[in-house]
């Protein structure tokens, strides 16, 4: 590891340089989002990995499963994501056999937040929980990076996202049918591939309704439109 | 005052934030990859160590062994990987006799992780993890912070960009062993001659569901060649102008001397 000589040595001669801290570190510079629909939730995520200017994997799945109708969208960096959706998936599974019955998507999310607020100051995690239940359907939840919960009908999240606020915005409707949800997510993270650079390579997606979770994959040689 | 003395650390803090270099550690600048083919998995590796501009090793081994049917590939810090694999080879060992079954890569990989995010980076091992078990064949890279990957082919260090532009150009899907260890060696290849912090061998390993082969010195192409000129001066070159023979039993008035038994350890130098 190289030792600068940045930032300024503390009174106690404690030195603390919190630029160097995480030095190389992954990232998942993302575009990420998650929407309600009239049968459950869809969530989409692009699959571009960075260490710096270096794309260290180009078909990332950010798109993570913490239990069978429950998944979430990391962004931020990869170790600390990673870290915490592991923690949580255990959490989860641990509770389901207890209680001989599923979480609901509030527990979840109500999980990741204990995690992110009590260590928001060591984590860098953007993270949008999205999940269905047999009590309330489809929900989305996302947890910026303080460590706020905040309920939404659709949450957008990452560096891409800044990009996507005017369409979502423009385009967004309560209820839709499967395909028109399908092709709201595509649309706006098109538009966030196209824009940002750290976002990019082919778009992931996780339809989650009472039947489970179906998997999309949309790939840039086919302009996104071919189902794989 | 009983426990740890910091005094060290805040002396080196004061003299850091005057511009003082803190000491660095032997990194192993270097290339690894690894590759699945159709009934297995390739990893391979170059065997350069440095020390910054310094190459302090020229063979060094950088393929660690995990169980026999899981490898690792390191690069990073030298020691941390070499440590770090030896950790959870022992932790997964462990494991496996516990439960009664064959260790799983997938563990191994979740042991490294939770090990190294645990240490928040400070343990600079950047590992290719490799392996078969009962669940089938499986390649991973994890990072120093934490993080993990999957892919059908990987490559880390500071070589890993030659080393992607081989596999980016050359990689297709259900490709043969053959294929496989060509294309890893072609990888490493592209590392040690456009990378300055790669060099020298290729190592391979190949682990297949009954057998792992390790082939040291997969590819040899910077093996030293007998020099052009020597510095070898002809007798007689030098006039003497008196001689003076001193026998063993005279030195012995003077020091003492005791007799070794004479061992061949040679040293690599100019003939």
């Amino acid at each position: 590891m190289e030792f600068t000589t940045t930032g300024a040595l503390n009174e106690d001669g404690i030195h603390v340089d919190m630029d160097r801290l995480k030095k190389g570190e992954v990232n998942l510079g993302t575009s990420i989002m998650a929407v309600t629909f009239k049968d459950g939730v869809i969530l989409g995520a692009d699959s571009r990995t960075t260490t710096g200017a270096y794309i260290a994997n180009r078909v990332t799945d950010k798109l993570t499963r913490v239990h069978d109708t429950i998944w979430c969208c990391r962004s931020g960096s990869a170790a600390d994501t990673q870290a915490v959706a592991d923690i949580v998936q255990y959490q989860l599974g641990l509770f389901a056999m207890r209680n001989g019955k599923p979480p609901t998507t509030q527990t979840a999310a109500a999980i990741f937040q204990e995690i992110c607020y009590s260590n928001k100051d060591r984590l860098s995690a953007g993270l949008i929980i999205a999940g269905w239940d047999g009590r309330h359907g489809g929900q989305v939840y996302s947890i910026p990076l303080g460590g706020s919960l905040h309920k939404q009908s659709y949450a957008i999240g990452g560096s891409g996202s800044t990009y996507i606020y005017g369409y979502c915005d423009a385009h967004w409707k309560e209820g839709m049918e499967e395909q028109d949800a399908v092709d709201f997510v595509k649309g706006a993270l098109r538009e966030a591939i196209k824009w940002d650079g750290s976002s990019g390579g082919v778009i992931r997606m996780v339809v989650l309704t009472k039947d489970g979770a179906d998997r999309h994959l949309y790939l840039p040689d086919e302009d996104y439109k071919v189902r794989h | 005052m009983p426990g740890f003395d910091f005094s060290n650390y805040n002396r080196n803090a004061a003299l850091h934030a005057r511009g003082v270099p803190l000491p660095k550690a032997t990194s192993t600048g270097t290339t690894i990859v690894g590759c699945i083919y159709d009934g297995g998995v390739v990893i391979a590796a170059d065997t350069r160590a440095t020390s910054g501009p310094i190459v302090a090793d020229k063979n060094c081994e950088k393929l660690h062994y995990i169980s026999p049917q899981i490898w690792c590939a390191g690069a990073g810090t030298a020691a941390d990987t070499e440590f770090t694999t030896a950790l959870i080879s022992s932790q997964l060992e462990l494991h496996s006799l516990s439960t009664g079954r064959k260790p799983r890569v997938v563990t191994c990989m979740t042991l490294l992780k939770q090990h190294l995010f645990r240490y928040q980076g400070h343990i600079g091992a950047y590992l290719v993890v490799a392996g078969v078990d009962p669940t089938g064949t499986h390649l991973f890279t994890v990072h120093a912070h934490g993080s993990t990957d999957k892919l059908p082919y990987v490559t880390m260090g500071s070589g890993s960009l030659a080393a992607m532009s081989v596999f980016e150009s050359k990689w297709k899907p259900n490709c043969t062993k053959e294929e496989a260890m060509s294309l890893c060696s072609q990888a490493i290849q592209a590392g040690i001659f456009n990378d300055l912090g790669s060099g020298s061998n290729v190592d391979l390993a190949v682990i297949t569901a009954d057998k792992t082969t390790l082939h040291r010195g997969f590819v040899k192409p910077n093996e030293r060649s007998q020099k052009l000129k020597n510095y070898k001066f002809k007798r007689g070159t030098t006039a003497v102008l008196n001689e003076k023979i001193i026998t063993k039993d005279d030195i012995g008035k003077y020091v003492s001397v005791h007799e070794l038994e004479a061992t061949e350890e040679r040293m690599d130098i100019d003939p």
